[in-house]
């Protein structure tokens, strides 16, 4: 999925079909003992971009919430404020969604400006675009920099390379080099640790190569979404198709805009990939993040189902 | 110090032999020293108070300033009440000598001052709005952007009340040309009100003269500005609710006392983040009768710790959804979200372009020399010379220790440098600055010392802002110290604002409209505050049960020991051990006693209880008079044993005063605490606590005393009952009337029957209905016990001595078992003791 990958001169007709997705992103938690009190914040509605477009969204939740309010965050993601009140054991979240995508053709890597450059007006030009794209240089709360990300990036970007060209080799090294693994880490496992590790599910994945990619001065964002669940006939079924999944995205230069990479996968995404929200790292775009009040255990059961519609 | 000649004092004459204080005051050369001119006559501002130091001796200035330590320690003024590290509370600082700032020097600094919160102001109203600084190059994009003060949550809100600087606290110093400069600016929860008036409270006490013929100004009016103003921004207070809180991290944080100080001035109850919770997007306080609506919060805790579910700070702390509260505009915080931004020193350098382009002014205050090591030049500038430099983190988080190039090791230096080098942007450089000097009495001698000075501004209204004449100063505690801050060891002085001529002196304050001081809502008592109060009653009694029973066993272990004596310290012995206060393998009382009144890590030792009574106490500080407060400060000191060898007429001595220390508790409790909810918790954890403590004692004794009466008379003297026996049975005690006057007597106030009246009174006046189905429980559980007590046939047990233990053994546990449910139901229904998790 891309936000900006449209150039001038793109042809103006689509030269692919439209593709439907019907969503459904279930969250249940079940608590041991009653909770009283939670305050939630979700970001589950997929974002209007070039190419993807969401017509019909909705969010339901049992218990009912006693107060419910939605806003854009600082990323321009829809963001849901909700309260529940009441003694409840469990708390389910189905969020659904109806998204048409249909991508433009993707950008030849070599054609893209060598990283360098990128780098280097990112550091210093004050024309908007690249200022705000400037932003996602810096380190995060769960992405830090460092010469060891700085290093293990480093073989892919020889000097003079095109960024796309290089991102995409990044992308395959680490796919490569990184085991996927679900027992291997949990949401506070520290990415340095994952990146000695080499090993962790999509959003380690994509939080490395975030921290690869700012090391070296470029910009890179967290992006959360859907796959397409069932693989498309003689095509095979992706990693991360039955929860949420993350990838990344890297500026690449005014022309080019935001071009996506998912290290999960090995690909550039395309048409089955459907975005929802982007920030700095994992904990801008969380897609259920709450705090409740009450003691004891509690479970926590996520299922997605995405489903193509048929095309047009 | 100069002798007095006259008006004009004249300070080269020498030190006179006769007066030790004035003897050698030698400011350092090619220092500004706040009291003499280079030349050494004294500034204006100063003569009056110069003159009267002269008149001082040594030893006056002296018993002043131990005067002063001893009210500090009466009021329990501490820096940090509960660093687990020390152990120990670090004791507040004051020096005995103010520091003198002139009118005109205070207005003039007001005035630039106000410019600057004005340019602060505008710089956040920018950087969470439309950003114009940064596109228009004024402000370097990584500044904000990499800052971890920026806090995005906060972009687009219009915070309520219409600003984000309500109160501001900035560290002043002078430069070298004696022009005042800003150090460190403090936003986002300035602190210092509490002991800036806490310092004046004792100054104003210790030099009450010569705080008058100084002219100084009073501070008492800033603070009821402050408490109108933040009235102002309250429609429900505005309506006669209390619509306004104070907040704060709790007892364990390093300046708790400032927040409860300043909470009781202001007549604001304190409160802490669990309780208050956010209902419909607004914000409640829960009291023990249900929730309160809340417009206005004080802050006393940092951004990123304010919200758990937006800001990403410490997770014990913060109230979920009190930024979409904020947003929403139904509550003021006082200040805003995401002031720490503009504390950032990294900004210095910037500011003066930026105050041209927001206010079209030019900068009236300048900042101590600041470069950003994120520009290539400045950086640069920095590795030529490093020497010349101090660094300090560019996003400052915290206080932290700048970093003195010149005193590092060449290693050390080398090794800085890489570090600068690898994160340019996460550094500034800041010129080495030699602080002015102010007189401060050290080791019986007045010194020049290195001064901060803490200046505190408050809106009042549009561009209109006041500031306190006056503020916190600090002073190095060695010579040369260029660090000046509490943490690192400072002492801290009273700010007197004073006009040198009484002619020129500011007009007295035009009369106030009388103001109201707001009363404590009625009741209201956070359910928190409430859940102290009744623990403060339960440890508190447990200590004197404690104490009752060490020192009865000790009576029969000292001196010379009679065959009674031996027979009633066996009997103690299994007393003792049958409460678990010593293993049942004890042989001896004195192989324990020493652990018991010293080691704070044994559960039930006497230091242990009073580290609860103090942590209850602090936590519901804003509950308890001064005088109370005083008490508990003092059985603390009481409880000391004299260091060296354990003698057991040392522990006596201390056991027989904590006894009237707790009696002292408890009538002040009894007689000058209004009978509103928070009086009674405090009392049904005193009388829930004595009359369980009494159960399992009596029980003990019973089972003791069928075997051997020699329990009796210590057991009479542990429960005070002693006399009262005495008046009805002359002879030795037998066990059944003694029974009845511990167990049943209700005119008996150490009895077991007392306290289940008492607690059945209490129990009737509890808040009613929150929850409909427990109302009542706890009447019906005291109902119930005091029934069984009633029912029990003591006369007719009486000769069969098999039986009553039995029965009374079975009597016990019955009052043991209700007692205990009706703590827990009393803690279920009224306090808020559930835990939090996020995910």
């Amino acid at each position: 999925m891309t936000a900006a990958n449209l150039h001038p001169g793109a042809p103006t007709h689509h030269p692919h079909p439209t593709v439907r997705y019907r969503i459904i992103h279930r969250t249940t938690y079940t608590y041991e003992s009653p909770v009283t009190v939670c305050h939630y914040l979700a970001r589950l509605a997929p974002r209007a971009l070039p190419g993807q477009e969401c017509p019909w969204h909705e969010i339901h939740i049992r218990p009912e919430p006693v107060e419910r309010a939605t806003r854009m965050d600082y990323f321009g993601n829809t963001t849901l404020y909700f309260e529940i009140a009441g003694a409840h054991s469990k708390l389910e979240v189905i969020s659904r969604s109806l998204v048409e995508v249909n991508n433009p053709d993707p950008v030849d890597p070599l054609r893209t400006p060598t990283w360098e450059s990128l780098r280097d007006s990112c550091a210093t030009s004050l024309k908007q675009s690249i200022f705000s794209a400037s932003e996602l240089t810096y380190p995060s709360s769960l992405v830090p920099t460092g010469p060891a990300f700085a290093d293990y990036a480093r073989p892919s970007f020889p000097a003079g390379r095109p960024i796309l060209d290089g991102v995409s080799d990044l992308n395959r090294r680490i796919n490569h080099d990184f085991l996927f693994d679900p027992k291997a880490t949990d949401i506070a496992t520290p990415v340095t640790k994952v990146l000695e590790q080499r090993r962790g599910v999509c959003q380690d994945f994509a939080q490395v190569m975030i921290a690869c990619l700012r090391s070296l001065g470029l910009p890179a964002r967290y992006v959360s979404g859907y796959l397409e669940t069932r693989p498309p006939p003689g095509q095979e079924r992706l990693i991360g198709a039955d929860a949420s999944h993350a990838w990344v995205s890297v500026f690449c230069g005014e022309q080019f805009g935001w071009i996506d990479a998912d290290p999960t996968n090995n690909v550039l995404p395309s048409d089955r990939y459907v975005t929802v929200a982007w920030g700095r790292d994992f904990s801008d775009v969380s897609p259920l993040r709450g705090v409740t009040i009450g003691s004891g255990e509690q479970s926590l059961q996520v299922a997605v189902d995405v489903l193509p519609e048929g095309s047009d | 110090m100069s002798q007095s000649q006259s008006q004009s004092p004249s300070p080269s004459q020498g030190p006179s032999p006769t007066l030790a204080v004035k003897g050698p005051y030698l400011p350092t050369p090619g220092v500004f020293d706040e009291m003499m001119f280079p030349d050494g006559t004294v500034r204006p501002h100063w003569r009056t108070f110069a003159s009267f130091l002269e008149q001082c001796s040594s030893s006056d200035l002296t018993s002043r300033a131990d005067t002063i330590q001893r009210l500090l320690y009466d009021h329990g003024v501490t820096y940090n009440v509960f660093d687990d590290t020390l152990g120990t509370s670090r004791p507040w600082m004051l020096d005995v000598l103010p520091f003198l700032v002139s009118n005109a020097d205070f207005q003039s600094v007001s005035t630039a001052l106000s410019q600057r919160i004005r340019v602060l102001e505008a710089v956040l109203q920018d950087i969470y709005g439309p950003q114009r600084l940064i596109k228009e190059n004024l402000l370097p994009p990584q500044l904000v952007y990499a800052n971890p003060g920026f806090l995005r949550p906060v972009c687009g809100v219009n915070p309520p009340g219409g600003r984000f600087l309500n109160v501001y606290g900035c560290d002043l110093v002078r430069n070298p040309a004696g022009a005042w400069i800003v150090l460190a600016d403090r936003t986002q929860s300035p602190a210092s009100h509490g002991y800036t008036l806490e310092n004046r409270t004792i100054l104003g006490q210790v030099f009450q003269e010569e705080f008058h013929t100084s002219h100084v100004r009073r501070i008492t009016d800033y603070f009821d500005l402050m408490r109108e103003t933040l009235r102002g921004l309250s429609p429900l207070a505005r309506r006669g609710d209390a619509g306004i809180l104070m907040l704060t991290p709790g007892p364990r944080y390093e300046t708790y006392f400032e927040h409860a100080f300043k909470a009781r001035h202001l007549g604001f109850p304190l409160v802490e983040c669990a309780d208050l919770t956010v209902r419909d997007r607004r914000l409640w306080l829960k009291t023990l009768e249900g929730l309160k609506r809340v417009d206005v919060i004080l802050r006393h805790i940092d951004d990123i710790d304010s919200d758990p579910l937006e800001m990403r700070g410490d997770r014990e702390l913060g109230i979920p959804g009190l930024t979409e509260a904020w947003r929403s505009g139904s509550v003021a915080l006082v200040n805003g979200l995401g002031t720490s931004l503009v504390e950032t020193p990294a900004l210095n350098p910037f500011l003066p372009g930026i105050c041209r382009k927001l206010l079209g002014e030019n900068l009236l205050i300048g900042s101590v020399p600041t470069w950003w090591c994120g520009q290539q030049r400045e950086l640069q500038r920095v590795l030529d010379a490093p020497t010349r430099w101090v660094l300090k983190p560019a996003f400052a988080r915290g206080a932290r220790d700048p970093i003195f190039l010149d005193h590092l090791s060449r290693a050390e230096l080398a090794q800085m440098l890489d570090r600068l080098r690898a994160a340019p942007q996460d550094w500034i450089a800041q010129e080495r600055l030699t602080l002015s000097t102010a007189p401060t009495f050290s080791q019986g001698k007045v010194q020049p010392r290195s001064l901060v000075w803490r200046s505190l501004g408050l809106a009042v209204s549009g561009n209109q802002y006041n500031f306190l004449p006056g503020g916190l100063s600090r002073v190095s505690p060695e010579p040369d110290r260029w660090v000046v801050t509490m943490r690192s060891g400072g002492i801290s002085k009273d700010t007197w604002v004073v006009s040198p001529d009484p002619l020129q002196s500011p007009p007295p304050p035009a009369p106030a409209p009388a103001v109201i001081r707001p009363a404590r809502p009625p009741s209201g008592v956070p359910s928190r505050a409430a859940d102290h109060l009744f623990w403060l009653g339960r440890y508190a009694e447990r200590l004197e049960q404690t104490v009752r029973l060490l020192r009865a066993s000790l009576n029969r272990v000292m001196g010379e020991r009679s065959d009674v004596q031996t027979r009633e310290d066996t009997a103690c012995l299994a007393l003792l051990t049958s409460t678990k206060l010593i293993p049942a393998t004890a042989t001896r009382l004195l192989d324990h006693l020493p652990d018991l009144m010293r080691d704070s890590s044994r559960p039930g030792s006497l230091p242990d209880l009073l580290s609860r009574i103090r942590f209850n106490a602090a936590s519901a500080r804003d509950r308890l008079s001064d005088d109370t407060w005083r008490l508990i400060h003092r059985m603390e000191r009481d409880a000391r044993l004299p260091a060296g060898a354990f003698l057991s007429t040392n522990a006596h001595s201390t056991l027989d005063t904590l006894i009237l220390d707790l009696a002292a508790f408890g009538g002040m409790h009894l007689e000058n605490v209004t009978r509103g909810h928070g009086w009674r918790f405090l009392e049904l954890g005193r009388r829930l606590e004595r009359a369980s403590h009494c159960a399992a004692l009596l029980s003990s004794a019973v089972t003791i005393g069928a075997r051997d009466d020699s329990i009796l008379p210590p057991l009479l003297e542990i429960f005070d009952s002693t006399m009262t026996y005495r008046r009805f049975h002359f002879a030795r005690p037998p066990l059944a009337p003694a029974i009845h006057l511990l167990l049943m007597e209700e005119t008996n106030p150490r009895s077991i029957g007392y306290q289940l009246k008492k607690l059945g009174q209490l129990v009737r006046h509890l808040p009613e209905d929150r929850n409909m189905d427990s109302t009542g429980a706890e009447r019906g559980i005291t109902d119930d016990l005091q029934s069984h007590l009633l029912a029990f046939p003591l006369s007719k047990l009486a000769e069969q001595p098999h039986l009553l233990l039995e029965n009374h053994t079975r009597l016990c546990e019955t009052l043991d078992k209700g007692l205990d449910s009706l703590s827990d139901t009393i803690t279920e229904r009224f306090f808020s003791h559930a835990t939090r998790s996020i995910r």
